[in-house]
């Protein structure tokens, strides 16, 4: 939503006003991001480039110093570890089965809670609720529903016919149960965005429409999802990022099992850095993932830049 | 998660301590553990027991997840020098805590003065909890894998002797005779039934036994080093095999729960696990009993795979007060030996495993033999109670009783992953 406003606002600042005046306005603006610097480069920057430093060395969490010089040893170890590569493919599994769900859903019901005329304030708050929950709470309400023999699901898929898989403890079925889990627990942020976004819409585009002949159904590819694009690539990018940060829900469902089908890549660092103590690896290991995450951030801002020229 | 609650449930005083990293009031003592189930709520006993004896000290206890989570805990909260003053683990884990300077040693002096001389444990205890010559830990109890039957599966089968005990198992041949007559002719579903499916540690501990009465090894030089003995292996893994796809007398796909309801609704003859698992029969109300896993490759010498739950006190500064109530915490603990054995586990505190009480607890005391021929798991960086070493060699084995791979292609994978591993310098 922010950028859609910022970047709605066209008008350019007035040309060229006083150097001192802006030299004056620097200073004022650099006063108010101080705060927010130093604690930036205190926990972000700092801790990353610490990080950086660590990934060069063979360090131990229970040793004290980096310990001895490794080099590019633990990122070739990471890049030869069948263990890392699967990690990460889990990590992007996991994306790619949230990602289009969590769009086309909360994009759906967004659009449906927005003909709603009278309880759109209960829909908005319904669908939100289950967001607020902590990801222990939602881990095990999950837990239950699929308890082999005593769960909801399975009782549930009984009752109309059909044996459940066991959800958590088979390794084809543990990453998709999670997955579902994770689009009931955050659907609703995607959809409060988008219900933002169908308010900004303005409602004579559709009178005109109407008038000029255009059903529902072109209404809604016609002007709907046209102007809905920038919401759409924020919801995207967000959500692929948050979807990429993948941990507390599987490491309080399956904690990496059945047979580390399910470990994603910010499980493999916990458990290197903590449980093995092999901080240097774990650090390097999360500098790759770093890069990836970086990658996709810049493919953002490519397609970013492209809707703002192109609009 | 659970340790935070339980240090928001202590009130301002902890959370003040947390904050400027101070002990907690001082004369408290804090205690970390990892127990479920029935023991759980034995050691509740226990520890209530200690605070009506000890109204001087104030207590705190906190219960976390077994396995790596428990020890991650531990060790980051020893690091960040705020550790309890007394935590439970394995005698599989000590040599990495010690390793990582994470453990207080405990020096004959203050033990003898607490009463906890070497000669009122028992020997293989002893030993686990004595690394580099040094003692890290008091022994609590040594838990075994045993064997549990189904008394009237066994009646039926003709399994029993006059006295009503189980006839003896031992040998390859009888163990699978035994399970084919449970089947047979005592109409059980199954003969046996142990866990495969989702379980890492069980498909260990079931090897380890077999695999250690021939008398293998795993590990060697601290865990830089795979020697295992591929013959022996192999030999345990065709045996596992064939119970579970061949012989048809276990089931190749059950997983922990399942393991315990075949047996509790008495469509399993054996069931085999870690004693611990008593309780959940004793609530089912079933005939049941317990006794030795069988020695089914050891000929005279006997070997089982177990462990050892220890307390231990993590490093903090040198504060001989904080010690003291340590040890008369622990040592509190262990004169309710008897409570914490009717649970199932063998007491490593001679004066109550000697006790006639203790002797005229059944089913736990038929199997009290199986301390002297414990055999804990090899002591690497990776090893011990539920950790990564359990993970890869049990999983490995999994697949070989779920009939999913072969055991030359699954031993050649553990070995592989194990060498990982091993090449991997030691972070402690």
């Amino acid at each position: 939503m922010t950028t859609q406003t910022s970047a709605g606002g066209r008008t350019r600042a007035p040309a060229a006003p006083a150097p001192q005046r802006r030299r004056h306005d620097d200073r004022t603006a650099w006063t108010f991001l101080i705060p927010f610097l130093v604690l930036y480069l205190l926990f972000v920057i700092g801790p990353t480039v610490y990080a950086f430093i660590l990934s060069l060395f063979n360090g131990s969490l229970v040793k004290p110093g980096l310990g001895s010089w490794a080099g590019l040893g633990n990122y070739a170890e990471a890049v030869e570890s069948s263990e890392f590569w699967s990690s990460l493919w889990h990590t992007i599994y996991f994306t790619i089965l949230t990602t289009p769900p969590l769009v086309v859903l909360a994009f759906l019901f967004a659009l449906l809670a927005d003909r709603a005329v009278r309880g759109r304030a209960f829909f908005r708050v319904a669908f939100f609720l289950p967001y607020v929950l902590p990801s222990a709470v939602m881990a095990l309400i999950w837990i239950w529903i699929y308890t082999p023999a005593l769960g909801l699901a399975e009782g549930w898929l009984s009752a109309i016919g059909i044996t459940a898989p066991t959800w958590l403890g088979d390794p084809n079925w543990a990453m998709p149960s999670v997955a579902m889990a994770t689009v009931w627990w955050t659907l609703g942020f995607n959809f409060v965005l988008y219900l933002a976004g169908l308010q900004d819409i303005p409602r004579e585009l559709y009178e005109a429409a109407a008038i000029d002949g255009a059903g529902p159904v072109q209404q809604i590819f016609r002007i709907t999802i046209p102007l809905l694009g920038r919401t759409t690539t924020l919801v995207v990018v967000l959500q692929v990022i948050a979807s990429l940060k993948i941990f507390d829900q599987i490491y309080l469902m399956t904690s990496g099992g059945p047979n580390f089908s399910t470990i994603p890549s910010l499980e493999y660092i916990y458990d290197q850095s903590f449980t093995n103590m092999r901080i240097g690896y774990g650090s390097a290991v999360s500098m790759l993932l770093f890069v990836v995450i970086l990658a996709v951030s810049f493919v953002w801002f490519g397609i970013v830049r492209r809707q703002e020229s192109g609009v | 998660m659970l340790a935070g609650t339980g240090l928001a449930l202590g009130g301002c005083g902890t959370l003040g301590a947390g904050i400027t990293g101070t002990p907690v009031a001082p004369g408290t003592v804090t205690f970390w553990d990892l127990f479920g189930g029935g023991d759980g709520v034995r050691m509740a006993d226990m520890l209530t027991k200690f605070q009506q004896g000890h109204p001087e000290l104030g207590f705190q206890h906190v219960t976390l997840a077994w396995g790596n989570p428990y020890y991650t805990k531990l060790s980051l909260a020893t690091l960040g020098d705020q550790p309890p003053d007394v935590g439970v683990s394995h005698a599989s884990r000590l040599s990495t805590f010690v390793g990582s300077n994470l453990l207080q040693e405990l020096t004959p002096d203050v033990l003898a003065k607490h009463g906890l001389t070497p000669d009122k444990f028992s020997e293989k205890a002893m030993q686990a909890v004595t690394v580099n010559g040094k003692q890290y830990a008091v022994p609590l109890d040594t838990h075994p894998f045993v064997l549990f039957y189904n008394t009237d599966i066994c009646k039926k089968a003709g399994l029993l002797d006059a006295d009503g005990n189980l006839k003896s198992m031992d040998g390859p041949d009888t163990f699978v005779q035994a399970l084919t007559a449970a089947q047979k002719q005592g109409g059980a579903q199954y003969g046996g039934v142990v866990a495969i499916t989702n379980e890492t540690s069980t498909n260990w501990r079931f090897f380890q036994s077999l695999y250690s009465q021939l008398g293998g090894q795993m590990l060697a030089d601290d865990g830089t080093k795979v020697v295992v003995d591929e013959a022996k292996a192999l030999k345990v893994l065709n045996y596992l095999r064939d119970l579970t796809v061949t012989k048809k007398l276990m089931p190749p796909n059950v997983d922990y729960p399942g393991a315990i309801a075949l047996f509790a609704s008495g469509k399993a003859g054996f069931y085999i696990q870690g004693e611990w698992e008593i309780s959940t029969f004793q609530t089912a109300k079933m005939p049941f009993s317990m006794t030795l896993f069988p020695n089914v490759f050891g000929g005279d010498k006997y070997a089982v795979q177990a462990d050892s739950h220890t307390l231990v006190v993590p490093a903090r500064g040198n504060d001989p007060t904080r010690t003291e109530h340590a040890l008369t915490f622990i040592r509190s603990i262990l004169d309710q030996s008897l409570t914490w054995a009717k649970g199932g586990h063998i007491p490593a505190w001679l004066p109550v495993a000697n006790s006639t009480e203790y002797k005229q607890l059944k089913p736990q005391s038929n199997y009290a033999a199986a301390a002297a021929g414990a055999v804990y798991d090899p002591p690497a960086w990776y090893s011990g109670s539920g950790s990564n070493f359990e993970i890869i060699t049990g999983s490995a084995i999994a697949t070989v009783r779920a009939g999913q791979a072969s055991p030359e292609a699954a031993l050649k994978g553990m070995i592989a992953n194990l060498q990982t591993y091993a090449k991997t310098p030691s972070p402690v």
